[in-house]
């Protein structure tokens, strides 16, 4: 996580008058493009990795430790603006410490296997 | 760390799906996504908020900010390696890029609409028809269980095409909108079929 360091302890979290994008060093995209419903996990949690970290990254990278959620979930529940949830976490992909379940692997959004599978899912409900 | 180096993506174990909620404000949707989510819908009004404080400098201080837009969305897990998003669109026009995003790698959408204020939903319709390549059905949202209109009146006066499905729901039901996510999803697969415009769009 280069290019953070200095800011560590004075936040968005603890500090309101920091813009969000300066956790992000002023990128409002990261390397890839994350999908607000894309599942986000970890291989492992790494404490001495985690102290590295400034507060949000942080908070991103425990939650997504904990339990495999989506993008929009760890935004929301660590509070932290989607833009920049999205930059922090291609970041911690990147770096190998989180991994994303594309959403769609090889496939489109409207595979027909794919759709066919969430039929029968919804179907427990009708 | 190398920049511009791809994400870290593996086969997936778990796949996610998201649809698309729409309509105008106040038609039913976050009622629709509480009655099917197995989380309580996930209210997004600070983060947009926070979001949009830097690039809406009168939005500051203002203690109403956390009203001017709600986007909700909720979770279903319809089997042990497959979720299902269902995401709520914010109805304000200064959001629409905020629609591309969500739209983005939709399997399908259900625009709600309310019969005693069509209009307010005219922008949703029009959207996914004109500015979206993801399939949708219309669901006319009967809030009293009553259906006031005749289908096809409805169907007139938003000029919907005849392909486009154009259901009933209750949003307070979950049976119901189990139905309308399900006429949704249907609606999707035909379109897979073809495979040509829609999929190749749908999954820029």
């Amino acid at each position: 996580m280069s290019g953070n360091g200095q800011l560590r302890g004075r936040t968005a979290a603890t500090n309101p008058w920091v813009r969000p994008y300066v956790l992000t060093s002023g990128r409002t995209r990261g390397a890839g493009e994350l999908l607000v419903h894309a599942l986000v996990s970890a291989p492992g949690y790494d404490p001495q990795f985690a102290a590295t970290l400034l507060p949000e990254a942080r908070a991103l990278y425990e939650r997504a430790c904990t339990s495999t959620e989506s993008v929009a979930e760890l935004s929301a529940h660590c509070g932290i603006p989607l833009g920049v949830t999205r930059v922090l976490l291609s970041d911690l992909c990147s770096a190998g410490r989180l991994l994303v379940d594309a959403p769609t692997a090889a496939a489109s959004p409207l595979d027909r296997n794919l759709l066919e599978r969430v039929l029968d899912g919804l179907r427990q409900y009708a | 760390m190398a920049s511009g180096s791809t994400l870290n993506r593996r086969p997936a174990r778990r796949t996610s799906v998201k649809l698309v909620i729409a309509g105008g404000f106040g038609v039913g949707k976050t009622t629709f996504v509480s009655a099917i989510s197995e989380i309580p819908p996930v209210n997004t009004d600070n983060w947009m908020t926070e979001a949009s404080r830097t690039v809406d400098p009168l939005a500051v201080g203002d203690a109403k900010t956390t009203t001017t837009v709600a986007m909700d969305f909720g979770r279903i897990t319809l089997a042990q390696d497959l979720v299902l998003y269902l995401f709520g669109t914010p109805g304000q026009a200064r959001f629409w890029p905020m629609w591309d995003d969500l739209s983005r790698g939709a399997s399908g959408a259900v625009v709600l609409v309310d019969t005693r204020r069509l209009a307010i939903s005219f922008p949703a319709v029009n959207y996914f028809d004109a500015d979206s390549d993801v399939p949708f059905v219309v669901a006319v949202n009967l809030f009293d269980g009553q259906q006031t209109h005749p289908l096809e009146e409805v169907r007139d006066a938003l000029r919907l095409s005849g392909e486009v499905p154009l259901i009933t729901c209750d949003a307070r039901d979950r049976r119901s909108v189990a139905g309308a996510l399900t006429a949704a999803v249907s609606h999707s697969l035909r379109h897979s079929g073809a495979g040509g415009r829609h999929g190749a769009l749908a999954a820029r």
